[in-house]
């Protein structure tokens, strides 16, 4: 605790911690569609996808900002889920293996690339190797501000969309029949989420970013059967993890965010199946405990009536 | 060939609306192909305005297909819908649609209300929510389908024959000119589709259009005015005294019909293998 209330001594830890709480805030957000339209390994692969795409932008650019990895990251995005529909419609693969190859050569090139730059002549490139991992202690105010922003501006969309994302997560084809444009709907969510994974690349980093978009939405699914509740909740949840992937991991020297981020939800998610009303296995097992019960009692009630008639005739 | 080609026309020629009037869907030449195989070829037809329509034919027919292409759900290779005279992307509010019930996830986290307060999602514009008016009409349509008492109940913990109610009540509430329904007597039983006909011969009172997909060939004559009879192409369309005959039903399900309903006029019944319709 000591150390908690000293980090929130320091300014720049301040920043740190509410810009990975907002962090976890957009992805629990931006997940839980992504969860409830069955596209969680979408998002793991845009994650993975990102990562050639952010080396390029650096490397052409040779700076280092959330703005120009934005625009390496979608492109990369975009070529990857072009890449997953081609192979998906010209091969005989399924989805899950189109993601497969999808993820681990996007992935496979970033590393190369990494390498590459950490070997090569780009000055600035102290800090790249943290986007595996994430290292929310070696961001600086500025990405801190940005990062701020963009989630904001990222819920901001979900909460004025919420109507329409909730249709298209529910049933696509009765949105196309009210004339929505449910491709560009679509394309926007996941725009959405590949925002989401670059602006916590710095913090979470590539590799486990897309478990901050999936878990605490499946962990929120164990508490609600609302999804305005569940979206809000699986919010509050990732917002949880990030403080406390933050706040740990700035308190141990050399310990990646992006890990004890997702150990964190983790434990939220532990924590919602054996917890969550009726779908938590222990509401589960009581019920089937009580229902036992009365079931048995009413039996005995009735056995004893029918001793009881017959005793009497 | 020939001989299709002259039900064809003896199915969709007499039924032409009278002219001047448009009709609430038009379809002309309309081809659907998912993958090289065409699905849909070439069907035409014009619905009169204020009918029950019932589209029979055997599975894998192209029924939902042609439902969906005439939504604009999926693309066509060629073709025009029209509906009420203009493209259907420009008619949205006058249309209304009950999916096949297993087109969506049922575990999904919302309520009965809910799913019909979508259907006023089209006229409520890109920020607005729906509001306690919208939520009146929604238990209203609810309860028209006999469903009010099950409003807040979680959708994945209703019957099939109750989240067909649902979808149903999700359509009313569009208060739309012309329905598309995928079989919502699928897996209702006896009383649920007395009350979804009741419902059905309702909405044709009050003039609407209401296009049915529908399995059971013994009710076929009890419930439509007009009977679309589809296996890829057209093989049929007209009032169903006119339409549903021993030799349209042959012809469109093939050797496939098993059996057919002593309803319909007699005539061969040779049995088949137990083939579902
Ligand atoms: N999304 C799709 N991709 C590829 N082929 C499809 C797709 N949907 C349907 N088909 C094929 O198109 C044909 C027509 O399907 P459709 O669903 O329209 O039949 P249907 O008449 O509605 O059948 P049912 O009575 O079983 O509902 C079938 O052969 C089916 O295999
Ligand atoms: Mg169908």
């Amino acid at each position: 605790m000591n150390n908690f209330f000293a980090m929130l001594g320091d300014p720049n830890m301040r920043w740190i911690f509410l810009g990975c709480m907002l962090l976890g805030l957009s992805s629990g957000v931006i997940g839980s569609f992504s969860y409830l339209r069955k596209q969680s390994l979408v998002g793991d692969t845009l994650a993975h996808a990102a990562l050639p795409g952010i080396c390029i932008a650096f490397m052409l650019t040779g700076v280092k900002s959330i703005g120009v990895f934005l625009v390496g990251a979608a492109a990369a995005g975009f070529l990857a889920t072009f890449g997953i529909s081609f192979i998906t419609r010209h091969t005989k693969l399924k989805q899950d293996a189109a993601l497969g190859i999808v993820l681990s050569s996007f992935f496979g090139l970033g590393i190369v690339l990494l390498t590459f730059i950490q070997h090569g002549d780009y000055g600035n490139q102290a800090g790249l190797d943290k986007f595996l991992f994430g290292q929310a202690a070696a961001m600086v105010g500025g990405d801190v501000i940005t990062m701020s922003v963009i989630s904001a501006v990222l819920v901001g969309i979900c909460s004025l969309l919420f109507k329409q994302f909730k249709l298209i997560s529910f049933d696509p084809g009765f949105a196309k029949g009210l004339g929505y444009r449910v491709g560009l709907l679509e394309q926007l969510l996941m725009l959405l989420v590949v925002v989401a994974v670059v602006i916590g690349i710095q913090a979470v980093g590539v590799v486990l970013i897309a478990a901050l978009l999936i878990t605490p939405a499946v962990s929120a699914r164990y508490w609600t059967n609302t999804l305005g509740i569940m979206v809000t909740l699986s919010g509050m949840i990732g917002a949880l993890s990030g403080g406390l992937g933050a706040w740990i991991s700035s308190s141990v020297s050399n310990l990646p965010t992006g890990p004890v981020t997702v150990l964190a939800a983790t434990l939220f998610f532990a924590a919602s199946v054996l917890l969550g009303p009726e779908r938590g296995l222990l509401a589960k097992w009581l019920l089937r405990q009580k229902v036992k019960r009365s079931y048995h009692a009413e039996r005995e009630v009735r056995i004893a009536e029918a001793m009881k008639g017959e005793s009497v005739s | 060939m020939k001989t299709l080609d002259k039900l064809h026309q003896h199915g969709a020629g007499g039924v032409k609306a009278p002219s001047g009037a448009t009709s609430p869907l038009s379809v002309s030449g309309l081809s659907v192909a998912y993958q090289k195989k065409p699905v849909l070829r070439d069907v035409t037809f014009e619905v009169n305005e204020g009918e029950l329509i019932g589209v029979i034919g055997p599975n894998g027919a192209g029924k939902s297909t042609m439902m969906k292409a005439a939504l604009g759900l999926i693309p066509s290779i060629s073709g025009e819908v029209l509906v009420y005279g203009k493209p259907c992307s420009e008619q949205r509010r006058l249309i209304g649609y009950v999916p096949q019930r297993e087109s969506v996830d049922w575990d999904f986290p919302t309520n009965a209300l809910d799913v019909v307060l979508m259907g006023t999602y089209g006229r409520l514009g890109w920020i607005r929510r729906p509001g306690a008016k919208e939520k009146a009409e929604a238990m209203e349509c609810l309860r028209k389908v006999g469903m009010a008492d099950y409003a807040d109940r979680q959708i994945s913990q209703l019957s099939g024959g109750q989240q067909q109610r649902v979808f149903l009540a999700r359509a009313l509430v569009q208060n739309a000119k012309l329905y598309f329904m995928d079989e919502p007597f699928a897996g209702v039983d006896a009383a649920t589709e007395k009350a979804i006909i009741t419902l059905l011969q309702e909405l044709k009172k009050n003039g609407k259009t209401v296009i049915v997909v529908h399995h059971d060939l013994a009710t076929v004559q009890q419930y439509f005015d007009s009977v679309l009879l589809l296996n890829v192409e057209l093989k049929g369309f007209g009032p169903t005294s006119r339409v549903f005959t021993q030799d349209m039903l042959q012809h469109t399900y093939g050797g496939r019909l098993a059996f057919l309903d002593h309803t319909i006029a007699a005539g061969a019944t040779e049995a088949h293998g137990g083939v579902s319709l």
